[in-house]
């Protein structure tokens, strides 16, 4: 490798690491991927990033928001925000029936949800951190949550654990630390924006480790 | 591991996998050959676990074919691991990708068609298996 190449990786790195980390939001269906990358992304830029909704696999294109910048305790850092699906191993059309969507368009969906999935899974690679998004209401000990981490993990990506939907009297975020003792896990409301003061310390403490 | 049956269901089988059917595999074919087994409504049990890219693949091959069979709808997977130990799942994560050769950790992988295991109930020591 000759010198510029050389230079150019060290000072590109450099500058990478110092603005716009790639930070990717991942987790299975409906865990509030979109409603906490939206809340973050409203509060530093005014803008949201996508559309929420109770109905499965509404986020079925990898979708970003560059230069966020973030300010918190006297600290800033730059983001790019990178939403993904949500990741499954089983989409069936029906289930979109079943929340009063036309036959047609439940198809469409789920060919749509099937390469979203695929799409999100190739991003996997490009993240310099991971906020995994976990329903706090639900079994933690899910194999795709585990197949996720197991992944980071095998890439050596930085993770956080936000369970959220904390505002829900099922919630148990001692549950999803039992289950990852060894990362960070910060309990959130994406919906009522509750505990947002620590998450945004918990994001400072991943960015760190990149 | 508990798996429940509903009477009307028909029509699978379960094949129990040694991992030395698979050991000699790469990636593709591995993904390959689970992925056939569970096409022919096959419950595939296996001994061993997958690697985390290769269960990642089985995830990414699997929503190309839900893509492309019109009545694949996907599939339900599991992993136990049969030792009951103090180890977390980052230990054990990280023990299985030093070892390289999953295969030979104490563990057991179910892979069925999302459409005869209608769901697998998990917590860190057994798996319920649900058929319906």
């Amino acid at each position: 490798m000759n010198m510029i190449k050389i230079l150019s990786r060290f000072f590109g790195g450099l500058f990478r690491r110092k603005n716009n980390l790639k930070i990717g939001f991942y987790g299975p269906p409906n865990a509030g991927k979109t409603s906490l990358a939206n809340l973050l992304c409203k509060d530093w830029t005014g803008e949201e990033l996508g559309t929420v909704s109770e109905i499965p696999h509404e986020t079925r294109e990898v979708q970003f928001k560059e230069k966020v910048e973030i300010e918190h305790n006297g600290k800033k850092m730059m983001l790019k925000i990178v939403d993904t699906p949500g990741i499954a191993t089983k989409i069936d059309y029906e289930d979109f029936i079943e929340y009063g969507i036309a036959k047609q368009e439940a198809k469409k969906r789920a060919k749509e949800a099937t390469q979203g999935i695929i799409e999100a899974i190739k991003w996997l690679d490009d993240m310099d951190a991971v906020i995994i998004v976990l329903d706090a209401t639900e079994n933690p000990y899910s194999q795709v949550n585990l197949t996720i981490i197991g992944n980071l993990l095998a890439r050596k990506i930085p993770v956080l654990i936000v369970a959220n939907k904390m505002d829900l009297r099922k919630a148990n975020v001692k549950k999803i630390e039992a289950a990852f003792p060894e990362y960070s896990v910060v309990g959130i409301s994406a919906k009522k924006a509750t505990n947002m003061d620590n998450f945004y310390d918990e994001i400072f403490k991943l960015t760190k480790r990149v | 591991m508990t798996m429940k049956k509903n009477s009307k269901l028909k029509g699978f089988s379960i094949h129990i996998m040694p991992y030395s059917e698979i050991r000699e595999l790469t990636i593709t074919e591995r993904v390959k050959k689970i992925l056939q087994l569970v096409l022919g409504n096959r419950v595939v049990i296996l001994q061993g676990k997958l690697r985390p890219e290769e269960e990642i693949r089985l995830i990414e091959d699997t929503m190309a074919m839900v893509d492309h069979i019109k009545t694949f709808k996907g599939i339900e997977l599991a992993v136990v691991d049969s030792y009951r130990d103090d180890s977390s799942f980052f230990l054990k994560m990280r023990r299985g990708i030093a070892r390289g050769l999953t295969g030979e950790s104490n563990s057991l992988t179910v892979i069925g068609p999302a459409s005869i295991v209608k769901e697998i109930k998990k917590d860190p020591s057994k798996i319920e298996v649900f058929f319906g």
